[in-house]
């Protein structure tokens, strides 16, 4: 059992995780934990499997067969498994967001884009829906841009608005944990800019996982940084450590650009 | 051989290519030219004839024995009693049956041929289906040789049509946006029906709409249901002046369709009685075309307004 102070401190474990893709072994035995209010980066060459163990955290992977995971993901402080067979995936959705790869806003308003997670969830009152949407889009920097434009198509808005939008749609639920899937990767530089700030903005007010491709970003925006490679964590430590004096000569080649 | 000699050697080499590049493109035209003008002539020929029978009486009066006298009433009420009923049960039944296909089975052996079952059907020559609707609806369950059966004939028919373009056009709504409702904590059904069905409406509609273009031509499944060639009055009216005022009688009243009117009187020997096929045979082509021009329409609007 833990102490009541290693609890505020962690907002989940992860315990011998392990993920097959049918036959395929995608996440091998993957300890780790997750702090509170911190962001942590999931950095590693293509293929070594840090979007499968993101999509983990949602049961995104329930959604198509041939899965299976093994092990275990505890939220805290409830101490729930998320990975069991007992919860409902859409339990555990509805508890942590995510935000993917492509800005993947809903052709529909902007308005409708954010309150579709309060919709699922039965809000009908629109006086609800208004407060929640507005506190989204401000928390997601894009409220003075769009106030006046709320019910025009999110298609209209620009890639960088657009992953706001989307960043605002996964925090109107209020999650405990906001997934980014190497958010940034199709946005301009300015965009991306944008977009870190954000992200490091949000950490007080809710645990970040990050899926980034890029090295400078995880430096950049991260508190703890895992480092994968062909679906085994082979480093976790804080950013600094990672990116200053790694254990582990792999983790210090790949950061130095010697592969990956 | 020098420079010059071998760049000439290579120019000739591609002018000969080229020859055959030429030959495929004339062949072409002319292959395109025969599909095309087979079509203006048939059109062409009918307009000559069928226009001057064109006139306001030829839509309100019922057939007769005197040709210059006989009009299309029957047949455009029968044809569009009919579509009503193939519409209203091949969309639900066609949607529903796409739906669950795409979203909510699971992949195994037995879906596999289920789908491969369901695209096949398409391919079953339409008088099957004529004689399924006779022993099934005309005879076992005692529908007779109505309104009610012809339309659920036609419906059966164009199934599979709205089956594949509600599959269709749920697949072509990007996994992003999928995953995205997903990700929000929305169950299947609030996916589909918050999301995937509006995305894939035009996509959706147009396969309805081809169907029912490719199910008002049809005449052999009509024919083996025993619809009637010569009809001079109309089935009771769906609306009715009194309490409840809607009524279904008109499901059971017998009918004819504007091809059967055409066919009959195409077996007519009266000079006249062909002109007068001519002229109904305008209006269903027009009637198709009109239907096909729509879903091209509601394509491009879709594909205008949503961009994935």
């Amino acid at each position: 059992m833990q102490t009541s102070a290693e609890l505020n401190q962690y907002k989940s474990h992860v315990r011998a995780l392990n993920f097959y893709y049918g036959a395929f072994h995608a996440l091998k035995n993957i300890d780790m934990a997750l702090h509170a209010n911190k962001i942590t980066a999931l950095i590693g060459p293509s293929g070594c499997g840090k979007s499968t163990f993101l999509r983990c955290f949602n049961r995104m992977h329930d959604l198509y067969p041939g899965n299976r995971y093994d092990g275990e993901i505890i939220l805290h402080p409830d101490q729930v498994n998320i990975l069991s067979h007992k919860v409902d995936p859409i339990e555990v959705r509805m508890r942590i967001s995510m935000v993917f790869q492509k800005p993947n806003p809903f052709p529909k308003s902007i308005y409708e884009n954010v309150a579709y997670g309060l919709r699922v969830r039965g809000i009908r009152q629109r006086a609800v829906l208004d407060e929640k949407v507005e506190n989204a889009l401000r928390n997601s920097a894009l409220w003075d841009e769009v106030k006046d434009r709320m019910n025009d198509l999110a298609f209209n808005l620009s890639g960088g608005q657009q992953q706001r939008l989307c960043i605002a749609r996964a925090l109107a639920t209020d999650p405990e944990i906001l997934l980014f899937d190497e958010p940034t990767s199709a946005l301009d530089p300015i965009a991306t800019a944008s977009i870190e700030e954000l992200i490091a903005d949000l950490k007080d007010k809710v645990t970040i996982l990050i899926v980034t491709h890029n090295m400078q970003q995880a430096a950049r925006v991260s508190d703890f940084t895992a480092y994968m490679y062909l679906g085994e964590l082979i480093e976790f430590d804080e950013t600094d450590t990672i990116f200053i004096k790694p254990k582990h000569k792999q983790t210090e080649d790949y950061i130095t650009g010697r592969f990956g | 051989m020098n420079k010059t000699d071998e760049l000439n050697e290579l120019r000739r080499i591609i002018g000969l290519h080229k020859r055959w590049d030429l030959l495929f493109m004339i062949t072409g035209i002319i292959a395109l030219m025969i599909a095309i003008l087979t079509f203006i002539a048939l059109f062409a020929q009918m307009l000559i004839d069928g226009m001057p029978r064109l006139s306001w009486d030829f839509f309100t009066s019922f057939p007769s024995r005197r040709p210059e006298s006989a009009g299309i009433l029957s047949a455009w009420v029968g044809t569009t009693l009919v579509m009503l009923v193939t519409a209203a049960t091949a969309v639900p039944l066609g949607v529903g049956a796409g739906v669950y296909l795409e979203e909510y089975a699971p992949k195994n052996i037995f879906t596999e041929i289920l789908e491969i079952n369901v695209t096949n059907l398409a391919g079953v020559p339409s008088i099957i289906y004529g004689l399924l609707a006779l022993g099934l609806f005309v005879y076992q369950l005692g529908l007779g040789q109505s309104i009610l059966s012809a339309g659920l004939a036609l419906a059966l028919l164009i199934l599979p049509v709205v089956i594949v373009a509600t599959r269709e056009a749920i697949r072509s709504i990007p996994v992003a946006i999928r995953e995205g409702a997903y990700a929000l904590g929305a169950t299947k059904w609030q996916t589909v029906y918050d999301h995937l069905l509006p995305y894939s409406s035009a996509g959706i509609l147009t396969g309805i709409i081809i169907g029912l273009a490719r199910a008002i031509g049809e005449t052999a499944p009509i024919i083996t249901i025993g619809a009637l060639t010569f009809i001079a009055f109309l089935p009771p009216s769906p609306i009715t002046e009194v309490f409840p005022y809607i009524s279904f009688e008109w499901l059971t009243a017998p009918f004819t369709v504007m091809p059967i009117q055409m066919f009959n009187w195409v077996s007519r020997p009266e000079e006249a009685f062909q002109l007068n096929a001519a002229a109904a045979g305008l209006v269903l082509v027009v009637m198709t075309l009109t239907m096909n021009g729509l879903a091209i329409y509601l394509r491009y609007r879709m594909r205008k307004n949503i961009k994935w």
